[in-house]
């Protein structure tokens, strides 16, 4: 291979990937578009926040309590190296609310979230109801993906604040238990260290990323191919990007907030 | 039977001039040009894949030609207001396209029950009962989902759909295949009866012979993309065109190639 044919192989997917981007972007100003105009559909609004939030709950509580717990082993374990063991409340705190707390809600609900979206989509585009919609004079954007997208707007960063909640509560449950820590101790220099800035950080996270998961799984579930293997396809392109667009976001957004 | 062609209206209600669709370099529709008089009934046939669902969505829009012209009602497809161009259509997809997360009355109902149509729920409902019995189904299977329904009733639910706003034109995608022949003659006398009665127009698209007998005034073959043959049903058998006689026929032997 030549360099010169190197390089228009890197400029045209390079291009290829600007075109994504560009779609992706139009995609969710048109979700946001949709969702002022009427019609509106509170039935299927309800439905996603059914599906996104409440159904959500189980799972975002077991991550987050067992990475809070996990997060206390360690810091205790590090800590204890430099005889610091007792930042264990501060820095479970900082780490649960600042990062991990969005993240791992964010990638949870890519998981369960984004990919039961896009196969739903995909599925009413290849078996037709799409066009069925379309024809009913029911637009898409309207009666599909501005009700998921809103709900997950609204749901996750309450998802958010309540898997940072019980990641606190694993990480407080395991050091009274295990590592001897004082209850009203840890409670107290848990909500001292804490700065408004971390929560609202931890939100705006939340909403971020409720909006990729939701309009990932419904950009690729509308775009999807025919058949099954469109349908599998859809699915998986759709986990991915929302996954990946999920961590680059949070590392932007914590530039914004705590480096800047 | 006699052409019910309304010989003195201003223009057709369905105009196709010369329109071209290809999907990459599979070229579909290569110059369809069709005409369907207001209140008649058109009879698409040809073999399996040569484009017939395709010339109905770009009809519609759901699918936008390469090139050509499609008139509705005298003016441009796709000109004017959507929701109006698409109130006036009413479709039974191929596969039937039902909700599959709304139980069978609502399908039915679906335009009855939001936007410009919206009327109150139990008469909705009232509607949907009094069309799936016009389509052959009980009461009783309103409340159902549809993945509970087999094939053919699925196929009629959706027939039901297409006819419950009272449309002005109404096309059927294989109305009858994967029904028994006794279903196939009920819904054959109901696509009559909705043009003669409703003064609709129709356009079915069909493989049955005795369906085309029962349905058609006028019938079109589309063969390598452009009508090969198109006429009033009583001169389909004196055609003396070999493609039309050996579909009628069903031969394998003739100017259409048994593999494709
Ligand atoms: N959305 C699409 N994308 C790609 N190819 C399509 C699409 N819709 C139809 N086709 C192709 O167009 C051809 C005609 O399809 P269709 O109109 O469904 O045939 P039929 O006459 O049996 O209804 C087929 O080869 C089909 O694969
Ligand atoms: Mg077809």
């Amino acid at each position: 291979m030549t360099p010169l044919s190197l390089l228009a192989r890197l400029g045209r997917s390079t291009l290829a990937a600007l075109a994504m981007i560009g779609r992706v972007a139009l995609f969710t100003v048109s979700a946001f578009t949709h969702m002022l105009r009427p019609p509106y559909y509170p039935r299927e609004l309800a439905l996603s926040f059914l599906q996104i939030g409440w159904l959500s709950l189980p799972v975002v509580a077991l991550t987050a309590v067992f990475t809070g717990g996990a997060l206390a082993l360690q810091i205790y374990a590090g800590g204890a190296r430099f005889n610091a063991e007792a930042v264990v409340p501060q820095i479970v705190a900082i780490g649960m609310v600042r990062e991990l707390g969005p993240v791992l809600v964010g990638l949870m609900i890519a998981a369960r979230v984004t990919s039961s979206i896009a196969a739903e989509i995909a599925t009413m585009k290849v078996t037709e109801q799409i066009d069925a919609l379309v024809t009913l004079s029911t637009n898409p954007m309207q009666y599909l993906v501005a009700p998921r997208v809103l709900a997950a707007l609204l749901t996750v960063p309450v998802l958010v604040g309540i898997g940072d909640i019980i990641g606190i509560a694993g990480g407080y449950t395991v050091s009274v238990h295990n590592l001897g820590f004082n209850s009203a101790a840890y409670l107290k220099n848990t909500v001292d260290f804490l700065e408004p800035l971390d929560l609202i950080s931890s939100l705006v996270k939340g909403a971020f990323f409720g909006v990729i998961a939701a309009t990932m799984g419904c950009y690729y579930g509308m775009q999807s191919g025919r058949g099954a293997q469109g349908v599998g396809s859809a699915t998986k392109s759709s986990v991915e990007a929302a996954a990946v667009l999920i961590l680059a976001t949070n590392f932007i957004l914590t530039g914004v907030f705590f480096s800047l | 039977m006699t052409a019910m062609t309304n010989g003195n209206a201003p223009h057709p209600m369905i105009k196709m001039d010369q329109v071209h669709k290809a999907f990459g370099d599979n070229r579909v529709l290569r110059g369809m040009d069709l005409t369907i008089p207001k209140g008649s009934s058109m009879v698409i046939i040809g073999g399996s894949g040569t484009g017939k669902s395709v010339a109905l969505k770009s009809v519609l829009g759901l699918i936008t030609p390469d090139s050509g012209e499609i008139y509705v009602d005298g003016k441009p497809a796709g000109s004017g207001d959507r929701d109006a161009f698409l109130a006036r259509f009413g479709m039974l997809f191929q596969g039937g396209a039902l909700f599959d997360s709304l139980p069978v009355w609502q399908n039915v109902a679906f335009r009855l029950m939001r936007g410009a149509l919206k009327r109150p729920a139990h008469e909705a409902r009232e509607i949907a009962i009094e069309k799936l019995r016009r389509v052959g189904l009980k009461p009783d299977v309103a409340d159902r989902l549809p993945a509970e329904l087999s094939g053919g009733m699925q196929k009629r639910v959706g027939l039901a759909r297409a006819i419950a706003a009272e449309p002005e034109i109404i096309f059927f995608d294989e109305p009858t295949t994967g029904l028994d022949p006794i279903m196939s003659g009920v819904i054959n006398d109901l696509i009559r009866e909705i043009v003669v009665e409703m003064g609709a127009t129709a356009m079915t698209i069909t493989h049955d012979m005795s369906s085309v007998r029962a349905i058609a005034d006028n019938v079109a073959m589309l063969h390598d993309g452009v009508i090969q043959w198109t006429g009033p049903v009583a001169d389909m058998d004196q055609s003396g065109d070999p493609y039309l006689d050996q579909f009628i026929h069903g031969r394998a032997e003739g100017p259409i190639e048994a593999v494709r």
